[in-house]
């Protein structure tokens, strides 16, 4: 089955990356946003640094619905979701090669918004930089795996484009606020302690916990 | 007979909510911060514990369903999220007045009522995905499974957003905003609104339970006659 | 053991019934005609035996390796036809030769050339390419003969051949009766959801293409 995951995995990261449609696209609306905010707040002010984490992360949410739309439209144009199931991949694997996928595109988006942000506003983010490729592969773990099954599950729909946003948000949105917050404390260099650690534990604990039940669950959403 | 059981139940929780009113207006002191719009609270609070009890039969009856493919299950489902959805809202709504007359403002970021617009949000989204597909077996499974992320994402945000309020503390609802403990009379009146709101809740469930039998009865007969 | 059988098999989506108490078998070796007018529930069938969705009432036991031949190709795309193949054999479980399945098909020359750059008969014989290849034992073809030019259809019937004789069962829905008559040995004949004949292919059928539908058509 891993094995399974992995070849789905190298298909789809290739599949994106010889046409780089989702990824351009998010990209450009990531750095129009990036842009945005210099308009909504003033670039310079103190207030920048507090609300960093926020701007951020909320950015990452929405690319990465973009890109995460996309997971199994990839499969819909020829019927190739019924060929794999067919040959009897296990939907489980399926979903754990596409999450990776959506991972890695996700942690590509941020790997380019982060140094502009921090160019663009005079901040460096990148003061605890193993904390913050903690937070971001917890966090954007959140986001591809939930994405990952709700784009399963709308795969079919007419308003897919719609309907994924509009289950999806409110379900991150406990992620959304660990990563917020704890991306404010680590990109002013403060290791998180005490108080602060109850937003990793609940990172770690939001991924387990959605981790177990889309596992349990794929199955039910894509096999009659 | 079942009939005569429902109109009981409905008749009992009428008639306890009017003594509850009756009690409320006419027998409790008024509080001392609060004047005498703190008995908005015995609505808000049980409005809550009934909506969160409502999802956990939600949540329950989709993992039912779509374990055993039980029609009746997804019908035991959707009416309980809709009755859930329906007190959620009743809660927004006495949280927002008490806000507004209280604080001048219509809004606070309050936990109970930033959980309750999120949660709101969530069910609504599952609701208007049962819209979306019109397969019966199609829209049990994936509605299913919809339903039961809902309900773990509705508790994992009740403990994440309580954490963010202990860390970002602002306006809190509750009977003690003067501080101090609570009147006795005050939490007993509390839990006997919260019994005619669940037995209200039940009579609710039961008939949109029913509506959604026939419904899908309708539907079936439909689809037979055309596919003569 | 069968390769498939049907026992009671009924499917309803809600309370419309696509498929009605069917009962069949399938053998090694045999080569099935799934006939039956539009909406019969060809398709339904098909999706039923190659797992894809269960039936609602009855068992349907399916003990082989499956290859599935749809509406869809079921190819990607964005994908060149060796990185197709080579990612479809690495998810089958028997070794394929992936060189020599291009050279069979007929697309060595420009398997790394993007598939948006194919014909649609390349694109038809890449997809018998993929359903062909990792030696199915129970093959299901959703109307493939429609629309295949000339090559593609010279090459599905080599490979619906060559998949008889090493006793491969094979089903094949069509409307295109006088191809799929020359190779069947049985038929299933699809009447409103119920199962109206379910035998050997009749003598009849070689000359005359409407004779079933005549002889057993017309059950409500």
């Amino acid at each position: 089955m891993l094995r399974q995951s992995w070849q789905i995995f190298l298909k789809d990261v290739r599949m994106e990356l010889r046409g780089k449609e989702a990824l351009n696209a998010s990209l450009a609306f990531a750095l129009v946003v990036l842009i945005l905010f210099s308009f909504a707040i003033d670039p310079t002010s103190e207030q920048i640094r507090e609300i960093s984490g926020g701007l951020l992360w909320i950015l990452f949410a929405f690319s990465g619905v973009l890109l995460v739309n996309r997971s199994f439209l990839r499969e819909q144009s020829n019927d190739c979701l019924d060929v794999l199931l067919v040959n009897r991949v296990p939907a489980s694997a399926l979903m754990l090669g596409k999450t990776f996928a959506n991972l890695l595109f996700i942690l590509m988006i941020e790997a380019v918004c982060l140094p502009v942000f921090s160019v663009l506003y005079n901040i460096n983010l990148f003061q605890l930089p193993l904390w913050l490729l903690g937070i971001c592969l917890l966090a954007s773990w959140a986001i591809a795996i939930l994405g990952t099954v709700f784009a399963a599950m709308t795969v079919n729909l007419r308003l897919r484009e719609l309907m994924l946003p509009v289950i999806l948000y409110p379900m991150i949105i406990p992620a959304l606020a660990a990563a917020m917050y704890l991306t404010n404390i680590v990109s002013v260099g403060k290791v998180p302690e005490g108080d602060d650690l109850i937003w990793v534990r609940l990172l770690i604990g939001f991924d387990v916990i959605f981790t177990t039940l889309a596992l349990g669950l794929i199955d039910t959403i894509l096999v009659d | 007979m079942f009939d005569k059981i429902l109109l009981a139940i409905g008749l009992t929780s009428g008639l306890y909510l009017v003594r509850n009113l009756y009690t409320m207006l006419l027998v409790l002191p008024d509080e001392a911060a609060q004047g005498m719009i703190y008995r908005i609270m015995f609505f808000h609070i049980p409005s809550w514990w009934t909506c969160f009890l409502s999802f956990l039969v939600a949540g329950v009856a989709s993992a039912i369903a779509i374990r055993s493919k039980s029609n009746r299950a997804d019908s035991l489902a959707v009416a309980a999220t809709e009755v859930g959805l329906a007190f959620t809202f009743v809660g927004l709504a006495t949280g927002m007045i008490w806000a507004k007359i209280i604080w001048g403002i219509w809004w606070t970021w309050d936990a109970r009522l930033t959980w309750a617009f999120i949660t709101a949000l969530t069910y609504a989204g599952y609701l208007m995905m049962r819209n979306m597909i019109p397969d019966p077996s199609e829209r049990l499974r994936v509605t299913g499974v919809l339903n039961v992320f809902s309900f773990a994402s509705v508790v994992i945000c009740y403990k994440a957003i309580d954490w963010w309020r202990t860390q970002h503390p602002g306006a809190v609802m509750s009977f003690r905003t003067g501080g101090g403990s609570i009147d006795p009379a005050m939490e007993g009146m509390t839990f006997h609104n919260f019994i005619a709101f669940l037995l209200l809740c039940i009579v609710l469930v039961t008939l949109r339970l029913r509506q959604e039998e026939t419904l899908r009865e309708i539907e079936g007969l439909r689809r037979l006659a055309y596919s003569r | 053991m069968s390769v498939l059988s049907a026992g009671k098999v009924s499917k309803f989506f809600g309370n419309f019934p696509a498929l009605r108490n069917l009962n069949f078998t399938l053998e090694a070796g045999d080569c099935v005609a799934l006939l039956g007018r539009n909406g019969a529930g060809k398709t339904t069938l098909i999706h039923l035996m190659s797992g894809l969705s269960r039936p609602t009432e009855g068992t349907l036991e399916i003990t082989r390796r499956v290859s599935l031949l749809g509406h869809g190709i079921g190819v990607y795309d964005e994908l060149s036809a060796r990185e197709n193949l080579l990612f479809f054999a690495g998810l089958a479980t028997v070794p394929v030769d992936v060189e020599a399945w291009l050279e069979k098909v007929n697309l060595k020359d420009v398997a790394d050339a993007p598939l948006r750059e194919y014909s649609r008969g390349m694109r038809q014989r890449l997809a018998l390419a993929r359903a062909f290849m990792g030696e199915p034992e129970l093959l299901l073809l959703d109307e493939p003969f429609t629309s295949l030019d000339d090559k593609a259809t010279a090459l599905l019937q080599t490979l619906l051949a060559q998949a008889l004789a090493r006793k491969a069962t094979i089903v094949l829905s069509t409307h295109q009766i006088p191809e799929a008559m020359a190779l069947a040995t049985r038929i299933l004949f699809l009447e409103r959801g119920k199962l109206a004949y379910a035998g050997p292919r009749p003598e009849e059928m070689l000359t005359d293409s409407t004779w079933l539908y005549r002889t057993y058509g017309a059950i409500s």
